[in-house]
């Protein structure tokens, strides 16, 4: 048998809607550890899965040891030795960590199915201090750091004598120091014969700890190298592609005066020393890995939660309370990422819906006027060309994108002088898509600040005026889009340049 | 720019008008009356009908606001407490030398200051749920009367006191048209104002009403105080019938409170809910333990009766209305039952 342990052929597999993996291969070798490289939504998720068993293929085939297998759910993987970890790390915070290991395949006695303690703990303690491990196995489980959290699942894997370990950005919640133990410990794997499959968008990670990549891009599988023979900048360039779509409509810009500017604003933990500013018909597009901090700054802005220093000026007036009613008063309007949760009562209508952000001004002394409140909403449902028959129609019944214009509706009861959209075209088709992309020309030309949080390149590039891009909780660069490129984009997300100020 | 003209019209029908909860209960309604009618000679009078309300409708006045405190998607266990103790205090600072109106005064003030304590907790820790808080204050509340009172009756108020429980206006209770008057208060915040709107909001989605620029924690305390100053009226209403007060007055009238309101159509999980529903249902079961009265049937049967009744009708309104009615059948009403879980916390 060659050294290879997991290979994956031609594997597709679609979501209504959107194909997620569109025939892509992907090959292990037995003791290594292999990066798996692309951009949010390439496709690197929807392939552990796969492998895990959590979905299944729609064509496609997954040999171990040259052998054809079907995994058709957790615990078949886990029979066949794969395992997971997770970046966020599921467990059961208040049992102790030798129940976390073994929890599901924890050996009880034949008949009475009592559990041996004893030797449940002793294993644990082995397993443990096979891994370094500077806790005990009676530890409780949500006493632990992440990183500690970490090497339980890691032992968790080892207990189910698993051969193959996926590591989802595991270092991605993880102190420089912390990583570095990581890294000792995938390596200390390797040497014992486990292949690690090795998710992360840090490219130190990969050029520290891998032996070969794998990128990704739309879904597709792009190549295979050796970390010796790839250059970051090829490395790039494979994961960015060169296709840029066409789909955004072509604007006029005509920008104002500054309308919003953010001086250096940190929230401990979230993000740190934040700066920019917003000026009037101007798209600033916000970019970054996920997890770098857009929405976190974002909504601190907006007053859903409060930074811990800095200061938010709207039109030279500074931003003193951090509750979003404020934020709405003097004009800052915010579409969230999770439209369903956070935007919108989905059992509502369109019209009760639409003016939720703004009732005094559909009231008389609290008294709520229907007919205004009606007419609003016929008005804007009909700018915004939502699909609807009636603005009684309940939201639950139109379509993602439709939602979406229900939502940004919201934002034009009042008088706002700064929308920002986190994701707006997260999950709306194409269709949609360009009709949201027309709006937000509209607004800017209309005199609307507008901030974009997009993850899409494409997007990013062919709809903003500037580019604001976050690394790790930081502004790593503010760049003109007219000279940007997805390289430098995703340059600025993923290294640990200098930081430049615009 | 409209392309397509959208119009303003609302679901109207026969269909949707007859399929709606109040409907079955007004039919409960007339089923108790013409049961109790039946059973006993004496129960078709009009003049005792009327009448007889005074003997339910202390309570009632708590079902108005513990209908926004369910729509919310809380729970307040401690309103029979809050009536215990504010009666207390009255009839105390009366026979302290309090002159009357000031004490009924200090009842409302007492009553009021319970509820916003309630709503105060509750948005200062926000990972209470309600239900934890009103059980503690309930405790608490129920303690601080029998400090004040131990296990004595305290009364002897002025005799115009009597009216508020005994008087009555032309051939109404005066209880009744009092109760009349809030009820048609409470459905006019609840259902027109943006108060009321604000409620609905935060017991579908609190989430997405934060993102709104609700101010939520001022609606929550706001909703509380409001049932704090319900259960001071109570107070007054019930004492002023019973003559004296104890501290253990109102006992199990919480439950009673939330099985009315729940009866009424008003969901657990918060939302939705008219105020006409719990309305009915005060005089279902009024009119039912009267009845029942009348024929010498035992209060715990009569317990029984209620309870079951609670649960079919929790049933029917799961069954009948729980996928076409309330819930639009879309393929997000899974994705609106797992989001909202979290929300409906409070």
């Amino acid at each position: 048998m060659s050294d290879t342990i997991l290979e994956l052929r031609g594997i597709t597999k679609t979501f209504p809607g959107v194909k997620a993996l569109d025939e892509v291969s992907f090959e292990l070798r037995r003791g290594e550890i292999h990066a798996l490289m692309g951009e949010n939504g390439a496709g690197k998720s929807t392939l552990i899965k796969v492998i895990t068993g959590v979905y299944q293929p729609d064509s496609g085939q997954i040999f171990l040891d040259g052998k054809s297998e079907s995994i058709r759910g957790p615990l078949d993987s886990q029979r066949l030795g794969i395992a997971a970890i997770y970046q966020h790390v599921t467990c059961y915070p208040d049992l102790s960590v030798a129940e976390n290991i073994y929890i599901g395949h924890e050996k009880a006695h034949p008949v009475t199915r009592k559990i041996d303690w004893k030797e449940l703990h002793a294993k644990a303690s082995e397993l443990l201090r096979s891994l370094d491990a500077d806790f005990g196995s009676r530890s409780i489980m949500g006493g632990l750091s992440v990183a500690q959290q970490q090497i339980v699942e890691i032992a968790k894997a080892l207990s189910t004598n698993a051969r193959i370990i996926i590591m989802d950005e595991p270092t991605a919640p993880l102190t420089k120091r912390e990583s570095e133990d990581l890294y000792r410990i995938a390596e200390a794997l390797r040497d014992r014969g486990v292949s690690i499959i090795f998710i992360s968008h840090r490219l130190e990670d990969m050029y520290r700890l891998a032996s070969r990549v794998t990128v990704f891009r739309d879904s597709r599988y792009v190549g295979t190298w050796s970390v010796d023979s790839i250059s970051r900048d090829e490395l790039i360039v494979a994961m960015v592609g060169r296709s840029i779509t066409q789909l955004f409509p072509v604007r006029k810009v005509s920008i104002g005066e500054e309308v919003l500017r953010v001086e250096s604003l940190s929230r401990t933990g979230f993000f740190k020393d934040v700066s920019f500013s917003l000026r009037k018909g101007e798209i600033l597009a916000m970019t970054g890995l996920v997890g770098a901090g857009r929405t976190e700054v974002c909504e601190a802005i907006y007053g859903i939660t409060r930074a811990d220093s800095g200061r938010v000026f709207l039109s030279g007036e500074e931003l003193k309370a951090a509750h979003p009613s404020e934020a709405l008063r003097l004009g800052i309007g915010y579409l969230p990422e999770d439209r369903l949760k956070q935007g919108l009562v989905l059992e509502w209508a369109i019209a009760t819906n639409v003016t939720l952000p703004s009732l005094e001004r559909f009231s008389r002394l609290g008294w709520m006027d229907r007919r205004r409140e009606d007419a609003k909403a016929k008005e804007l449902a009909e700018r915004l060309e939502v699909k609807a028959n009636s603005v009684h129609d309940l939201v639950a019944t139109l379509s993602g994108g439709n939602q979406q214009k229900v939502i940004v509706a919201k934002l034009l009861t009042g008088d706002m002088k700064v929308i920002i959209l986190d994701e707006p075209t997260k999950g709306v088709d194409v269709g949609a898509k360009t009709a949201i992309f027309n709006i937000m020309n509209e607004l800017a030309a209309a005199g609307y600040g507008i901030i974009m949080v997009s993850s899409e390149m494409p997007e990013v590039l062919g709809m903003s005026d500037r580019i604001v891009v976050m690394r790790e909780g930081r502004v790593s660069a503010i760049l003109e889009t007219s000279s940007a490129t997805q390289e430098t984009i995703l340059g600025a997300a993923m290294s640990a340049a200098e930081t430049e100020r615009a | 720019m409209a392309e397509r003209s959208i119009s303003v019209d609302r679901p109207r029908g026969l269909r949707t008008f007859f399929l709606q909860w109040e409907w079955l209960l007004v039919l409960i309604f007339v089923v108790v009356n013409v049961i109790n009618s039946n059973l006993s000679p004496y129960y078709l009078n009009l003049g005792s009908l009327v009448g007889s309300t005074n003997a339910f409708l202390d309570m009632a006045f708590l079902v108005l606001p513990m209908t926004f405190v369910i729509v919310l998607g809380c729970i307040d266990i401690s309103v029979a407490s809050t009536v215990a103790l504010s009666a207390v205090i009255m009839a105390t600072s009366f026979n302290a030398g309090l002159p009357m109106p000031l004490a009924m005064a200090l009842c409302l003030v007492v009553s009021t200051a319970c509820g916003l304590v309630n709503g105060l907790i509750l948005v200062k820790f926000k990972e209470l749920p309600a239900m934890i808080v009103t059980l503690s204050t309930m405790i608490v509340y129920r303690g601080i009367a029998y400090v004040i009172l131990e296990d004595q009756a305290s009364g002897h108020f002025p005799n115009w006191f009597s009216f508020l429980g005994w008087g009555s206006i032309g051939p109404l209770p005066f209880i009744l048209i009092a109760f009349a008057a809030c009820a048609v208060l409470f459905g006019l915040l609840l259902h027109k104002t943006s108060f009321g709107r604000k409620v609905f909001a935060m017991g579908n989605n609190l989430t997405a009403a934060r993102y709104s620029g609700i101010k939520t924690d001022s609606v929550i305390v706001a909703v509380f105080a409001l049932t704090g100053l319900m259960a001071g009226v109570t107070a007054l209403f019930l004492t002023s019938r019973m003559g004296s007060t104890r501290p253990n007055v109102a006992q199990g009238y919480e439950l009673a409170v939330i099985a009315m309101v729940v009866l009424g159509g008003v969901s657990t999980s918060g939302g939705s809910g008219r105020i006409g529903g719990p309305i009915l249902a005060i005089f279902i079961i009024g009119y039912l333990t009267y009845g029942l009265g009348l024929v010498n049937i035992k209060a715990n049967v009569l317990l029984i009766i209620i309870g079951s009744l609670l649960i079919l009708s929790v049933l029917v309104l799961n069954l009948r209305f729980g996928k076409g009615h309330r819930r639009p059948a879309s393929p997000n009403a899974k994705m609106i039952a797992a989001g909202k879980a979290p929300d409906a916390k409070l």
